[in-house]
C-alpha cells in the first residue's frame, strides 16, 4: 500500500490531533503533516470536512476521514497487517475499548475546559465533577496496566493525549491530580514511555501558556 | 446461535437508541428477553448495570458483563454474528463514512430535539427549530451519497445508518403532530421521506417503531421529571 499517500490535517495543540499521530506512528504509516491555522482554514480542510470544519482530517488516496476515533479506527483496519493492532481481537473487549473511547469524548474535553472558563463556585463545581470523571478511569484501570486489558490501544490513545492538560488544570484549578489518582498518574508515565506518544504530544508548558494567553484576551 | 435466554436487553418502548438495538436483533434473527425499564424509576439491575451512565439500551450476554450505548452494541452484535446480515459495510473508508454520519446523528442532530424541548419561548425555539431543518437538509444529502439511487442507505437493503437513523420516525411523526414540526417534507428532503415510507413498512422495523400513545407518554415523563428550563 502507497503510504505516501497519506495526509493528515492537524494543529499543533490539538489533542485530537494527537490521537491520529500517536496511531500512525504505532502502526509506522508515514505520512504528510500539514498545519492548519483555526482563524484562516485551508480550502482543502473545508473541502475535505465541509460539515464541521475542524481538525483532524486524515486523506487516504484523495479521501478524507474526519473525527479522531473514527480516524484511529480506519488506520487499524487499513493498516491491520502492521502490528501492533489498536483494538483487541475479541469482540467484546472490542466493544470495550469503544466503550471508553466515547467515554473520554463525552466527558473529559467539555469538563475541563470548564475548569479554565469559570471562577468561584462554578469553578469548583467543575473541579468537582472533572475529578468525578477522572476517578471513573482510575477505576476502569484498577490493577491493570492499560484501559482495556494488557495492552495499550484505542481506549488509551484516546485519554493519553489529555494528559497534556493536567499540569494546566492542576495550576490553574489549585488541584492535584497526580496525587488524587495515583494509578491514572502511573498509566500516563507507562503510555510515555512509547515513542509514539512522546514524539505525538505537544508540550504541557506551552499548552499552559496558550490558555494563560486565551485567559488575558478574554479579559479574566 | 442467539437461544432465547442468551440475550436480554434492558430498554424502553420510546427510546430510540433502544429501537436500533432491536432492529439489528430483528435483522439477524436472534431470539432474546426484552426487559423493560421505567426511566422515572430505575430498576437495581439497571443502576448495576450501567453505572456509568444509568441510561438503556444495556445488553446482557451470557455470562459477559452489561454493554450499554446503542451504536456500540450494534458494533458488537455485527462481530458476533457476522454472517446473518451485516450492518456495517467490510471496506475500512465506507465503515468510516458510516460511523462518521451516525457520530453526526448522535452528538449533533439527536440532541437538537432535547434542547428544542427545554428551551423557553418562541424565539429561542425558532433558532433551534431552523438548526433542527439545516440538520435534516445535511441528513438528505448523506441519504442521496450513500444509496446512490437505490432505495436504502445500506444499498438494496438495510445497512448502518438505516438503523442509526431509522430509529427516529416514530418521534418525527410525534413531532409533526404535536409541536408543528415537519422534519421531513416532500419539498426540502424528499428523497428522506420516500425512505422513511419504506422504513415503516419494514418487517424489521414496523413492529419495533413506537406509537403516538407510548411517545406522548414519554414526553410526558419527560416534562415532568426534566422540565424546560424557565424563561
Amino acid at each position: 500500500m502507497a503510504d505516501s499517500d497519506v495526509i493528515l490535517l492537524d494543529l499543533w495543540i490539538s489533542v485530537f490531533g494527537a490521537r491520529v499521530r500517536i496511531a500512525l506512528a504505532e502502526k509506522g504509516v508515514k505520512y504528510e503533516y500539514r498545519e492548519e491555522k483555526l482563524d484562516d482554514k485551508s480550502p482543502l480542510l473545508l473541502e475535505m470536512n465541509p460539515v464541521h470544519k475542524k481538525i483532524p482530517v486524515l486523506i487516504h488516496h484523495g479521501k478524507p476521514v474526519c473525527e479522531s476515533n473514527i480516524i484511529v479506527q480506519y488506520i487499524d483496519e487499513t493498516w491491520h497487517a502492521n502490528s501492533p493492532p489498536l483494538l483487541p481481537s475479541d469482540p467484546y473487549l472490542r466493544a470495550q475499548a469503544r466503550f471508553w473511547a466515547d467515554f473520554v469524548d463525552k466527558k473529559i474535553y467539555e469538563g475541563a475546559k470548564k475548569i479554565w472558563t469559570t471562577k468561584g463556585e462554578e469553578q469548583e463545581a467543575a473541579k468537582k465533577e472533572f475529578m468525578d470523571v477522572l476517578k471513573v478511569l482510575e477505576g476502569q484501570l484498577g490493577e491493570k496496566p492499560y484501559l482495556v486489558g494488557e495492552s495499550f490501544g484505542f481506549a488509551d490513545i484516546a485519554m493519553i493525549p489529555f494528559c497534556i492538560w493536567f499540569y494546566t488544570l492542576n495550576k490553574i484549578g489549585n488541584m492535584n491530580i497526580e496525587k488524587e489518582c495515583p494509578k491514572l498518574a502511573a498509566w500516563v508515565k507507562r503510555c510515555m514511555e512509547r515513542e509514539s506518544v512522546t514524539k505525538s504530544l505537544p508540550d504541557a508548558h506551552k499548552f499552559y501558556e496558550l490558555v494563560l494567553e486565551m485567559q488575558k484576551k478574554k479579559g479574566q | 446461535m442467539g437461544k432465547r435466554s442468551e440475550i436480554k436487553l434492558l430498554g424502553t418502548d420510546a427510546s430510540p437508541y433502544v429501537n436500533r438495538v432491536q432492529f439489528v436483533l430483528n435483522l439477524k434473527s436472534i431470539e432474546y428477553e426484552y426487559i423493560e425499564e421505567n426511566l422515572a424509576c430505575k430498576s437495581e439491575l439497571l443502576l448495576k448495570s450501567n453505572p456509568v451512565y444509568k441510561k438503556v439500551p444495556v445488553l446482557l450476554h451470557a455470562n459477559k458483563p452489561p454493554l450499554p450505548e446503542s451504536l456500540i452494541i450494534i458494533e458488537y452484535l455485527d462481530e458476533i454474528y457476522p454472517d446473518i446480515h451485516p450492518i456495517l459495510p467490510s471496506n475500512p473508508l465506507d465503515r468510516a463514512d458510516n460511523r462518521f454520519w451516525a457520530s453526526y446523528i448522535d452528538n449533533k442532530f439527536f440532541p437538537l430535539f432535547e434542547e428544542l424541548r427545554q428551551t423557553p419561548g418562541k424565539e429561542g425555539k425558532e433558532v433551534i427549530k431552523k438548526q433542527i431543518i439545516e440538520g435534516s437538509e445535511l441528513l438528505e444529502e448523506a441519504f442521496v451519497k450513500f444509496s446512490n439511487g437505490k432505495a436504502y442507505f445500506g444499498g438494496d437493503d438495510v445497512g448502518y445508518l438505516d438503523v442509526v437513523l431509522g430509529c427516529f420516525i416514530g418521534w418525527t411523526k410525534f413531532f409533526e403532530k404535536h409541536i408543528e414540526l415537519k422534519v421531513i417534507d416532500e419539498l426540502r428532503t424528499p428523497k428522506l421521506l420516500e425512505w422513511t415510507n419504506r422504513i415503516w413498512s419494514h418487517e424489521a422495523f414496523k413492529n419495533t417503531i413506537p406509537g403516538n400513545e407510548t411517545l406522548l407518554d414519554f414526553y410526558m415523563m419527560l416534562q415532568i421529571h426534566k422540565p424546560p428550563r424557565a424563561a
